[in-house]
Order: C-alpha cells, then sequence, then structure tokens
C-alpha cells in the first residue's frame, strides 16, 4: 500500500536513471538524514534519550560511521570489481599516518641534494584527503599483481601490504615524528575555522564525511566505471573481450577503494581514537572490514553501513547479556564467548543468507511492495 | 670462512626452521586440495591441537600416570578432539554451504577460526603452557671445519623429521589407499567423484581430519619451541606466503616453499636488516611471495590456471 512506485511516471530519461527512482525511498532517505543530522545532534544536546550520555555518540556512532564509510572502500574493492583484499586496515594505517604527517608539517631532508622538501602543517580537511590521495597511491601499486593473479592468491598478497606497512609505521620513526613510544597523537581539529571538539561536532563531522562519500560511490557505481568494475568482477576475461580495459578498470577500483579507506582510516584516527598506534590498524582490522562487507552484502552500499553496525554493536551487546541477565562471569570469559559467537554468527549468515543483509532488505522491500495483497 | 660460517648457520637455521612452516601449510594443501576451502582455521586447529594435548598431558601427569602412558594417552585424546572439531566443522559449517563460491567458504573458515580460538581457550585455558616432548637445546656441529663449530637447535631437526615422516605417509595415504584415491577423485571433480559412488561427505571429513592430526603433529613440534600459547594462531598467517611460493595445490610445493621462506627470512633479517631497521622477518616472506606470484602466478608446484569463459 504505502510502498509501491504504481503511478510515479517516468517522462524524461534523467528521471529514469535517478539515483533514486522510487518516491518513497527519497522520503525515507530524506528523513532518515534530516533525523541523523538534526534530530540526533538535538538529542544528544538536550541529553534525550537514547543519547543521555556522550557514550552512544562517542562508542557507537562514531565508529559506526568511520567503520562504514572504509566497509564502503572495501565494497567498491570486494564486491564491486571482485578484488579480495586482506589488506584495508593497512590502508587505514597509511591514510592516518599521512594525514596526521601533512597535519604536522612534512620534512624531508634531502643532503646529498643540498635541499630539503619542507611543507608547513596543513589544515584539517587537506591532510585527511591528501591521507587519501597517499593511500590510493599505495592502493594501485599493490593493484598492480592483481593484474596477474586473482581470488585467494590476491588476498594473500594483499596480506603483504598489511605486513609491511604494519612494520613500516612501527619501525620508521619518521612517520610518528620520533614520538619516543610510536604512539602519536592527532593535532587538534579545525575544520575551516572552527574547532571541532565535542562528540556532537565530532559526530557532525563523521557524519558528513560518510554522507558525502557514500553518495560519490553510490553514483560511481552505477555508473560507467561501476559497470566495468562488475564486469570484471563477474568474468574478467569475458569482461576484457568486450573492451573493457582489465588495467585501467581493477587500478581505479584499487585507488578508488584504497582512497575512501584512507579517509576512514584518517578520521579513525583524527575522530575517533586521537592518539593511536600502528596496532590500532593490523590485521584483525582487515579482517573486521571484509567481515562487514560480507555480513553486509558484496555489491551493495546500503550493506556496508547494515554490515558495519552488526559487527561493532555485535561485541558490544554480547558484552552487555551477561551483566543484564545476572549471570556472573569472568571477563576472559566473556571476550571468549565473544569470539565463539560472533564467528559462530558468521558461519550462520554465510549459510542462511550468502548474499548478506542487503539481500534480506531487498527481500523485504519486494514483499512490502505486493502488501496487503500478494498474488 | 668465520663469514661463511655464519652464513651456513643461517641458513641451516633457516631452513629448518621453514620446515616447521611447511608443517602447518600442509594442513592447507590437503584441505585445498581435496574440497577447494581455502582454511583459514588451520592456525586455530593447530592453537586447538596443541591446548588439548598440553592440558590433557598435565592432567594426567599431575595424576601420577607414568609419562611415556601420558603422553600417548594425550596424543590420542587430541586426536579425538582433532576429529570431533572435524565433524563438526563438516557437518554445521561446510556441509550446508556446499556449492558456494570459494569466498564465502573462506569468510566460514574465518568464522570457524573465532569459534575453535574461543571455544578451545574458553575449556583449555589461555595461558602458556610449555610442552616438553622434544629436547630444546642445540647441538654444534663441524667443529673441525668453522670455529667454535655450527650452532643446530635439535627441537629443529626433530620438526624437519617429523615433517619428512608425515610427508611420506600422506604420499602412501594419497597413493595407495582405497580412501587416499577417493580424496584424489574427490579433489579433481566433485560432482563426478560423487556419481561414482564417492561418499562425499564422509571424504571431507576424512580430509578435515587428516588436517587436524597435520595440526596435532605442528603443535607437538610448535608448542616444544614456543609454548602452546595464542600467538600460535599467527603462524597460520605465516604458512601462507609458504603456500603461494609452493602453489596451492602442491604437497611438495608445501614443503619447498617452506623452506625457501624459512631460509630467506633468516637471511633478509641478518644480512638486510641491518641496513633498513630489524624486524623485516615480519613481512619479508610475504614479499618474497608477491614477488613469486609476479612470475608464476600459480606458484612454484601449482596446478597451471586454465582459464575458460
Amino acid at each position: 500500500m504505502l510502498y509501491r512506485e504504481a503511478g510515479q511516471f517516468k517522462t524524461s530519461y534523467a528521471a529514469d536513471m535517478a539515483i533514486f527512482p522510487i518516491r518513497q525511498d527519497r522520503i525515507a532517505l530524506i528523513l532518515l538524514l534530516l533525523f541523523a543530522f538534526v534530530g540526533i545532534p538535538l538529542l544528544a544536546n538536550f541529553q534525550l534519550w537514547p543519547l543521555g550520555s556522550d557514550y552512544m555518540l562517542r562508542a557507537i556512532l562514531i565508529p559506526f560511521l568511520i567503520l562504514s564509510l572504509a566497509a564502503i572502500g572495501v565494497n567498491i574493492l570486494v564486491g564491486y570489481c571482485g578484488q579480495i583484499s586482506l589488506g584495508s586496515g593497512a590502508f587505514m594505517a597509511i591514510g592516518a599516518y599521512s594525514a596526521y604527517k601533512f597535519g604536522s608539517g612534512v620534512h624531508i631532508p634531502l643532503e646529498f641534494l643540498g635541499t630539503e622538501i619542507s611543507i608547513p602543517p596543513l589544515p584539517l580537511f587537506a591532510s585527511v584527503m591528501l591521507g587519501g590521495l597517499m593511500s590510493a597511491i599505495v592502493g594501485i601499486l599493490f593493484g598492480i599483481p592483481s593484474l596477474r593473479i586473482k581470488g585467494l592468491y590476491l588476498a594473500v598478497a594483499t596480506l603483504a601490504a598489511q605486513f609491511f606497512f604494519d612494520w613500516v609505521f612501527l619501525r620508521v620513526k619518521w612517520f610518528t615524528n620520533y614520538a619516543p613510544s610510536g604512539s602519536v597523537a592527532a593535532p587538534d581539529l579545525h575544520f575551516f575555522g572552527y574547532l571541532v571538539h565535542s562528540p556532537i561536532e565530532r559526530y557532525l563531522l563523521c557524519l558528513a564525511f560518510v554522507t558525502v562519500f557514500a553518495l560519490i560511490a553510490k553514483n560511481l557505481v552505477r555508473g560507467n566505471i561501476g559497470r566495468q568494475w562488475m564486469a570484471i568482477r563477474d568474468m574478467d576475461i569475458a569482461a576484457e573481450l568486450m573492451g573493457i580495459r582489465p588495467l585501467y578498470a581493477k587500478l581505479t577500483a584499487f585507488a578508488v577503494s584504497s582512497f575512501i579507506v584512507g579517509v576512514a582510516g584518517a578520521l579513525w584516527a583524527f575522530v575517533y581514537l586521537g592518539a593511536w598506534e600502528p596496532l590500532a590498524f593490523n590485521i584483525d582490522r582487515s579482517l573486521q572490514l571484509l567481515f562487514m562487507v560480507i555480513i553486509g552484502g558484496l555489491g551493495s552500499i546500503l550493506g556496508s553501513f547494515l554490515g558495519a553496525a552488526f559487527i561493532l554493536i555485535l561485541p558490544i551487546m554480547l558484552d552487555q547479556v551477561p551483566h543484564a541477565l545476572g549471570i556472573p562471569v569472568s571477563v576472559e570469559t566473556v571476550s571468549h564467548l565473544v569470539f565463539i559467537v560472533t564467528g559462530a554468527l558468521i558461519c550462520y549468515l554465510l549459510i542462511v543468507e550468502p548474499h548478506g543483509f542487503a539481500r534480506l532488505w531487498s527481500i523485504a522491500k519486494e514483499k512490502l511492495r505486493l502488501w496487503p495483497f500478494p498474488y | 670462512m668465520v663469514v661463511f660460517g655464519q652464513f651456513l648457520e643461517v641458513l641451516i637455521g633457516g631452513l629448518l626452521a621453514g620446515v616447521l612452516y611447511s608443517l602447518v601449510a600442509l594442513g592447507f594443501v590437503l584441505i585445498f586440495k581435496a574440497s577447494g576451502v581455502f582454511n583459514f582455521a588451520q592456525g586455530a586447529m593447530v592453537l586447538l591441537a596443541g591446548l588439548a594435548l598440553v592440558r590433557s598431558l598435565d592432567f594426567m601427569v599431575a595424576r601420577g600416570i607414568p609419562t611415556w602412558a601420558a603422553i600417548v594417552l594425550a596424543l590420542m585424546f587430541a586426536a579425538v578432539v582433532m576429529a570431533i572439531t572435524a565433524a563438526l566443522i563438516q557437518k554445521f559449517v561446510l556441509g550446508p554451504l556446499v556449492n558456494q563460491d570459494g569466498l564465502s567458504l573462506f569468510m566460514a573458515t574465518i568464522g570457524i577460526t573465532f569459534v575453535i580460538e574461543g571455544a578451545g581457550q574458553m575449556i583449555f585455558g589461555s595461558d602458556v603452557y610449555p610442552l616438553r616432548l622434544f629436547p630444546t637445546d642445540a647441538w654444534f656441529v663441524l667443529g673441525g671445519i668453522f670455529d667454535g663449530g655450527l650452532l643446530v637447535s635439535k627441537i629443529d631437526v626433530w620438526g624437519g623429521l617429523i615433517a619428512g615422516a608425515l610427508v611420506a605417509v600422506l604420499a602412501i595415504f594419497f597413493q595407495r589407499t582405497k580412501t587416499g584415491r577417493a580424496l584424489r577423485a574427490v579433489a579433481d571433480d566433485h560432482a563426478a567423484a560423487e556419481s561414482v559412488g564417492i561418499p562425499i561427505t564422509w571424504i571431507w571429513f576424512v580430509v578435515w581430519l587428516v588436517a587436524g592430526l597435520v595440526a596435532l603433529t605442528a603443535a607437538t613440534v610448535w608448542g616444544t619451541k614456543l609454548g602452546v600459547q595464542f600467538s600460535i594462531v599467527f603462524l597460520a598467517l605465516k604458512a601462507l606466503p609458504v603456500l603461494i611460493i609452493g602453489g596451492f595445490t602442491s604437497v611438495p610445493g608445501a614443503i619447498v616453499g617452506g623452506l625457501i621462506v624459512g631460509a630467506g627470512e633468516k637471511i633478509a633479517e641478518v644480512y638486510l636488516g641491518q641496513l633498513i631497521g630489524g624486524g623485516i622477518e615480519y613481512w619479508f616472506a610475504y614479499v618474497l611471495a608477491l614477488a613469486v606470484l609476479l612470475v608464476r602466478p600459480q606458484g612454484l608446484f601449482g596446478e597451471r590456471i586454465i582459464e575458460r569463459i
């Protein structure tokens, strides 16, 4: 009844190709964005349920937004272009450390040339974007092997990126500005002259980034380049025979994906963590991102959000359950239980719905279209 | 001569350490060959086998059972644990996931990894448990030729012997027994194997069981070397470049790949590490694997990848 496109006639090609062709979708999206941009800050400002304390914003919403952004990046590579990557954590790290270096001033002495490269500290927006750019460049470099190898072989090859950059950021002191502990702290967040400090402001900053990048990603994947990626994913040889250049398609996928993941990494470090060390971007992070993409749904922007929410919130919920039920269990047992339940749920979801939450969502929409008179 | 002696010592140490990587890689190859599943859980299985072994051994020794009997019983207990694990994995995860694509199966094994890690540590404890099955001191060999002799760790030699024996046993099993032949048939073509009457679920159980027993063997050696602890899981990650270099489908490849990785990373650490800062063992194997992939995408011994449209 409510969700039906009957009667919504398209009278131009532009309307037919619109990003959200169904009116109800547009309305729902606008409402959601309104709630996210206005409603949640208001609730948080007046400390109303469920945002009575900072916890909800700080520990759930901000990491959810940033990880969703990273998951979108991973989904472009894994879900749309079919190149499995286990190195996403490294690209987050590259984004974070590059943004840190640009934010605190780059200084490369080139003594043998009698000169040096000095870049003064850049503002937040520029350094985050440059972090993404650095990540994209490295992404292209590590994407080159994908032209020869594919599938699980490629997955292992991307592990090389992960371990190599773990080591680089741990051992090459230049990246951490020679901090003795190896941990670095983000500079103050000056966003176009405005100091982003409180959790609400941080949340809005992340939300702005995520909204813009999600729209860009959504448009990319339904455009020319996205179709090329999907053709490569579905069968690369056939795509090549049709005239799609694998070099261009694969490397753009690596570049775009790494860029988004790099920006997410910079936000993760600057906005969420504040101070961090290389461990924040290790192999576990890569696996977590891959899980989000698979559970959420390969090849779906919406799925990236759903997967991120699920993987992020599940351990938090599991932590609370024994407390809520009043069962006395040790912290250690709880952490093991979280492992078991997470693993079992992943297996279960893969069995019952291999296409992830996004598929469940589209089934629900199909059902809703026929309701209340299914034929 | 001193320089050469040092090089030889590093090389031997590396080769023998590489054999231990091969032990983990073997489990991967077996499962990949027989079911096309890229088994990320192999490292977790090594951990589980090690924990079951060391905890039951400690338990029985504390009850006053003679050590040799306790070792045999503990090995049997660990083998039973691995068999149960194999049966559970086959029944609840891989059975329902049959005919899914490689990525889903791979993700499922990551899920299995989590479950095994959590359950293993919850049941058997999560401390570092020392295991004393093999001597851990070292020999000094060829003292006449090299000043002071070459240092060769006994546990590494044991590891090498065990790996050799294991490969021999596996070769006989695959070539000479009925089940082994069925395994190879399944590896070639699932559907065709099933159509000639090979019970495919049973075969997959056997494969996971064999991989579990290989994991147990690896656990005895690694556990003696490092103590049974959580970080053993990361061995699995070290076994991945071994697989890449050797090829996913080749048992000899796993051995040779292990040797190359072991020797390569030790030599790189000693000679290259001085130049660019230590700890390059951490990533050297992966970069080596990447280099091999660029030249031979299927690894040194892998079956040629033929693509059809």
